[in-house]
């Protein structure tokens, strides 16, 4: 092992555990999903909500925010103080930092639908739901599913720090690495595929967010 | 019919009334226009039709019908709508978004394609435009689908809130034109509001003149033309747009002058010493009671004078003359056609009243094309044509 270099040393530890890096990275990936699923599920209606009565935006806004300003890693602790070792402790965490980038996209995304289209919808005869569900959520989608992106980039981040609980993923491999003596080459093995799920993610999220963009709406051509 | 009745509507916002006592009786096929400044009330009034806002009090009625105690979501599917910014569905394709009170009303999808193509035709606008999206149309082409998208459920009433404001006048005119033509052709009642007067007085049957929510005015445009119930009426109006409408709205008997006439029964002499006194060439020949019977001139007194006659006997008959309360835009072709110089006014009962001469139709048309303001006064002048 001394006499190779670092990416000879990546190349071997891919060859060897590639089995183990490929389930730390699905892992990994699944951690991340269900916090920022867990925080669309409760964020995207709060954001509805709020968005429907003002005068609870600054509020839910602002505690958002608060908790966005916590160290991840105090924020682990604390949580695992609650809910013990393992991955839920994870999911909790990612779940509360997803919250913010949803919350907020969602509201900015309803706040910010036409609002002579809204006038023109209701005259024509919608019902409330039926202007939620046709013209505000299919307009502020893209918004929307820019916050999606924001909290999933996050939340592989923060996943990587929940190792620390015991909570299995990439940052295994990383905390590994560091621990080994010239453990360089493991440290790589497990920040490059994390730094590559969180570029992939963004990328694949931003390809959705453009398809919902109704501004790029152009006719199929024949 | 009565379609709509509008009573004692009232709207109080922060203690102020933005609409007092509103009333109106809308007919079917009319085409209302409620003008006025910016916080007159119209628009507020005209979206209490259906019912984006409720009066404080008062009551509106369709068909008899207390609008009141309908379902706000089942009127508004019976009412068209149509906004100034257009409020097109970005992203829907033109054909849902043409055919969404359609949908809302749960109509198979074979007969909303129908609708939608009948209602691009309408529009005047290529069929395949209905796969395209609203973004891909031009400003005047997605108010032409605002417009019918407000007819496809065979709505009665359609709701328009100063719809052209935001486009170019060639543009503006164009769908004025359309609609129009939809009001006339598919005899559907129009409530319009606007500011601009022109509009109003092209497209409307009846005009509603509103200022700090109260009713000024509420009558045909021709008779808002012809009688402006205030100052502030005629502002609104303009003193433009008054004196070029003059023409098609003052009768002959409103700017005829005085004439110079003689009786029958007078003698030549008399007749040449009017004519001296007053310095014209030629008299207006009445009976005893100012009826109309010809006209008699220098050349003919002259021919005939000392030969004992009287006026009647030498007067020539064949008199083209106009009746007071024809209007002077039909008159004044006539007029010049003929080449007279001047021409008699009757009433209807060939009673002599005035006359009309060219120096009057010059003052109009003068008036028309530059103004009143700097008009020199030449009224007598006009006397001695």
């Amino acid at each position: 092992m001394q006499s190779m270099n670092v990416l000879e040393q990546l190349a071997y530890y891919f060859a060897h555990n590639g089995m183990y890096v490929l389930e730390q990275f699905s892992r990994h990936f699944l951690i991340s999903i269900y916090g920022v699923l867990l925080a669309a599920i409760v964020g995207i209606p709060i954001g509805i909500l709020i968005a429907r009565y003002r005068k609870l935006s600054g509020w839910v806004i602002g505690i958002a925010n608060v908790i966005q300003t916590i160290p991840s890693l105090a924020m682990l602790s604390i949580i695992m103080l609650g809910l013990g070792l393992g991955v839920n402790t994870v999911i909790v965490t990612v779940f509360f930092y997803a919250l913010l980038p949803i919350i907020k996209n969602t509201y900015t995304g309803m706040v910010n639908v036409n609002r002579d289209v809204l006038d023109a919808g209701k005259g024509m005869g919608m019902t409330r739901i039926q202007v939620l569900r046709l013209i505000e959520i299919p307009l502020s989608l893209s918004v929307i599913m820019a916050g999606l992106r924001n909290a999933l980039v996050l939340a592989i981040g923060i996943t990587a720090i929940g190792s620390f609980v015991g909570a299995g993923g990439l940052g295994d491999i990383i905390i590994r690495g560091t621990n080994a003596t010239n453990g360089g080459a493991i440290i790589l093995a497990g920040a490059l595929p994390t730094a590559l799920m969180a570029i992939i993610a963004d990328l694949v999220l931003g390809f959705f967010e453009k398809r919902f963009d109704p501004s790029t709406r152009k006719a199929k051509q024949a | 019919m009565t379609l709509l009745t509008m009573s004692h509507l009232n709207k109080i916002y922060n203690g102020n009334k933005a609409v007092d006592d509103f009333n109106l009786e809308i007919e079917k096929g009319e085409f209302i226009c409620f003008i006025g400044t910016s916080g007159s009330g119209k628009t507020t009034t005209m979206r209490m039709i259906n019912r984006m806002l409720h009066q404080t009090s008062g009551t509106i009625k369709i068909n008899g019908e207390n609008i009141a105690k309908m379902d706000p979501v089942k009127l508004r599917r019976k009412i068209g709508y149509v906004i100034q910014n257009v409020g097109l569905m970005p992203h829907m394709t033109i054909r849902e978004n043409i055919t969404l009170v359609p949908k809302l009303l749960k109509w198979s999808e074979a007969k909303r394609n129908e609708k939608a193509v009948e209602m691009i035709k309408l529009a005047e606008l290529p069929e395949d435009y209905l796969d395209r999206y609203p973004a891909e149309l031009s400003g005047g082409q997605q108010q032409r689908i605002g417009v019918v998208r407000a007819l496809a459920a065979d709505q009665d009433i359609i709701l328009m809130d100063e719809p052209f404001g935001a486009l170019d006048p060639i543009t503006r005119e164009s769908l004025q034109d359309l609609v129009k033509d939809l009001q006339e052709r598919l005899g559907k009642t129009f409530i319009f509001v606007t500011h601009d007067m022109d509009e109003a007085l092209t497209l409307a049957t009846r005009i509603v003149i509103m200022s700090h929510g109260k009713q000024i005015q509420v009558d045909t445009p021709d008779n808002i033309l012809r009688h402006p119930e205030n100052e502030f009426v005629e502002s609104l109006i303009g003193q433009e747009r008054l004196i070029q409408a003059r023409p098609s709205i003052t009768t002959v008997g409103q700017v005829a002058t005085k004439a110079v006439s003689a009786r029958e029964t007078q003698t030549l002499k008399e007749a040449l010493g009017e004519m001296h006194t007053k310095r014209v060439d030629t008299l207006l020949v009445t009976d005893d009671d100012g009826v109309l019977r010809g006209f008699v001139g220098i050349e003919q007194i002259n021919q005939f004078y000392g030969t004992g006659k009287e006026i009647g006997d030498i007067m020539d008959r064949n008199i083209f003359y106009v009746k007071e309360d024809s209007v002077i835009r039909d008159t004044v072709e006539r007029i010049l056609k003929r080449g007279f110089k001047n021409v008699p006014v009757i009433d209807h009962d060939h009673h002599l009243v005035g006359i009309v001469t060219r120096a009057t139709l010059v003052d109009m048309v003068y008036d028309a094309l530059w103004g009143e303001s700097d008009k020199p006064d030449n009224t007598e002048a006009g006397d001695k044509a």
